[in-house]
């Protein structure tokens, strides 16, 4: 049974209609690619997922429960940690407080984190609006870590990263994958970088999913037509 | 600049030295009008959990004030008249005990605040404001027209409540009680500001989606610190009451409100101290500038505007750093 699944999933903006009906399913420990061009409806998606639209239709569940109705900081609680998009950390509190404010019990605590993101010690008592755009990531991750979640989901972690920062993102999160067996749903365009760790991949089209499967089935007529890669 | 934690040591030494000295000259009115200070700074303490650290702009903390001095008025009132406060079903009586009148003002003022919050969050910026005022003021008028107690004239109690080993009515002794009570609570804030909890309070005034998104309960979040900040201001409601032996539907009228705000934006906005500069310099100019004219809310309105445009984190944040609270 799938950790998370998304049934014919539509969502409507105010008047606008954003989701036509996404299906996706991410398994324990797999890492799926949430892929598509802009305004193609992955961030509505992830939104969906995580309870910040209220009233989609179609079926979102998450280790086998119904989170249709359930409120965000609930599904959360469940086990779904998100690293948003733009980063958004506390700004008004320091490195540490963040991770303190989100801490639960489980697996992840300071050190871990700590283990993962060296440079996050090392700022530890420094204002998160202080850091770089590259620690405040990490940070975003460390802090959605904290939370011990069951589905890591990353809403385009490395948009607008100087290059050697993005490269230790992605080392970050592929240490993730091959050491903790942790399931994410990544959401990004690099895929160069994205063909290294995840294992399937979702097309959105205008609010659709359009193409799924494996990442290594995933070719250069199917790039051409929905990713303009 | 000088580091917060230093600031706050000379702002309690302070209030150690002021009152000694008013005691060594025998000035008792200085002692008062620091006891004053204290009282009025443990009510901003109160109401600066709840808009400082949580970010709720409530325009109705004088309900929790005035349901404290209420409960000090009312169970010191039977106590005095000897009169039972209710037979059926069961006898309650009235206490000149300051502990148990502490005790039940917290509890009346936590409860009020229980049912205020638990409505008022539902709704969020200027809402917020006018249904928390709307409260308030309900209370107002519904003490006005309680003539049991007072109504519009408030009620004198004429001989200041009792606390074991403590002669209440000397000024210094007094005076040290509500201090104690001051630094208590300090404390406590203090460690709720650090805890998880109140850096979850801090992260959903910053941003409340991104609160959410990490499994915080923002709604139970703010409605717990809400209550506990109407219990800290309920019991600086019922020192109040004790110090000037008298309660009035004044305690909850929107003023009182508007006036613990000021103590709070003119010592700083989340600083732990800054309630205690706010109503110590909010004192001074009233004692000062109140005896040379009655529009001394003028110069007041001139300062406030001064530190609002000029001093960002009020007269603390403007005279020191900001420490973090897990910087290390």
């Amino acid at each position: 049974m799938s950790l998370l699944q998304l049934e014919q999933v539509t969502a409507i903006y105010g008047d606008t209609q954003a989701l036509f009906g996404v299906d996706l399913s991410v398994d324990e420990g797999e890492v799926v690619a949430l892929m598509g061009r802009n305004g193609m409806g992955k961030s509505t998606t992830i939104k969906v997922i995580c309870r910040m639209l209220k009233n989609p239709e179609g079926q979102v569940r998450f280790a086998g429960k119904d989170i249709s109705g359930l409120p965000s900081h609930k599904a959360a609680r469940l086990g779904l940690g998100l690293v948003p998009e733009g980063r958004r950390c506390f700004t008004k509190l320091s490195v540490r407080e963040n991770l303190y404010a989100s801490a639960r019990p489980g697996e992840w605590d300071f050190a871990k984190v700590h283990a993962l993101f060296p440079r996050l010690e090392e700022r530890g008592a420094q204002m998160a609006a202080s850091l770089s755009g590259g620690e405040q990531q990490m940070l975003a991750i460390g802090r959605a870590l904290m939370t011990n979640p069951r589905l890591l989901i990353l809403d385009e972690a490395t948009e607008g990263l100087a290059p050697v920062v993005r490269q230790e993102i992605w080392a970050a999160i592929k240490t993730l994958k091959e050491n903790t067996g942790l399931s994410i749903l990544v959401v990004d365009k690099s895929i160069r970088e994205l063909r290294q760790i995840a294992d399937s991949v979702v097309i959105l089209e205008r609010g659709k999913s359009v193409w799924s499967g494996a990442m290594d089935a995933l070719g250069t007529e199917i790039k051409d037509q929905y990713l303009g890669i | 600049m000088i580091r917060e934690r230093y600031l706050n040591l000379i702002i309690l030494a302070g209030l150690v030295i002021v009152p000694a000295y008013a005691l060594m000259v025998d000035e008792p009115f200085t002692i008062t009008l620091a006891t004053k200070v204290v009282i009025l700074a443990l009510a901003g303490v109160g109401l600066n959990l709840a808009l400082g650290q949580g970010g709720l702009v409530s325009f109705g903390h004088a309900a929790y004030f005035g349901i404290g001095g209420y409960t000090m008025g009312i169970l010191a009132s039977h106590a005095q008249n000897y009169t039972p406060l209710m037979t059926s079903p069961f006898l309650i009586e009235g206490t000149n005990s300051m502990p148990v009148i502490w005790l039940v003002a917290v509890v009346v003022s936590a409860l009020l605040a229980l049912l205020i919050g638990a409505l008022s969050l539902r709704t969020s910026g200027v809402y917020f404001i006018m249904v928390t005022l709307a409260f308030g003021q309900m209370l107002y008028y519904f003490a006005i027209s309680w003539p049991a107690y007072g109504g519009e004239d408030g009620l004198s109690i004429y001989v200041r409540n009792q606390f074991p080993g403590v002669n209440t009515l000397v000024p210094i002794q007094f005076y040290g009680l509500c201090f104690a009570i001051l630094l208590i609570v300090l404390f406590l804030v203090d460690r709720l500001n650090k805890s998880p909890f109140g850096l979850a309070l801090d992260g959903a005034h910053q941003n409340e989606e991104r609160a959410l998104t990490v499994g915080i309960n923002v709604y139970r979040l703010r409605l717990v610190a809400f209550v506990i900040s109407g219990a800290i201001t309920g019991l600086a409601g019922a020192l109040f009451a004790d110090l000037n032996r008298f309660v009035s539907p004044v305690m909850f009228d929107w003023h009182t409100s508007g006036q613990i705000m000021i103590f709070i934006i003119l010592g700083g906005v989340a600083r732990l101290f800054g309630p205690i500069v706010g109503a110590a310099l909010y004192i001074l100019l009233e004692h000062f500038l109140g005896g040379l004219s009655e529009y001394w809310f003028i110069y007041l309105g001139a300062i406030l505007l001064f530190v609002v445009l000029f001093a960002k984190g009020g007269i603390v944040g403007g005279l020191s750093k900001k420490e973090m609270s897990h910087g290390g």
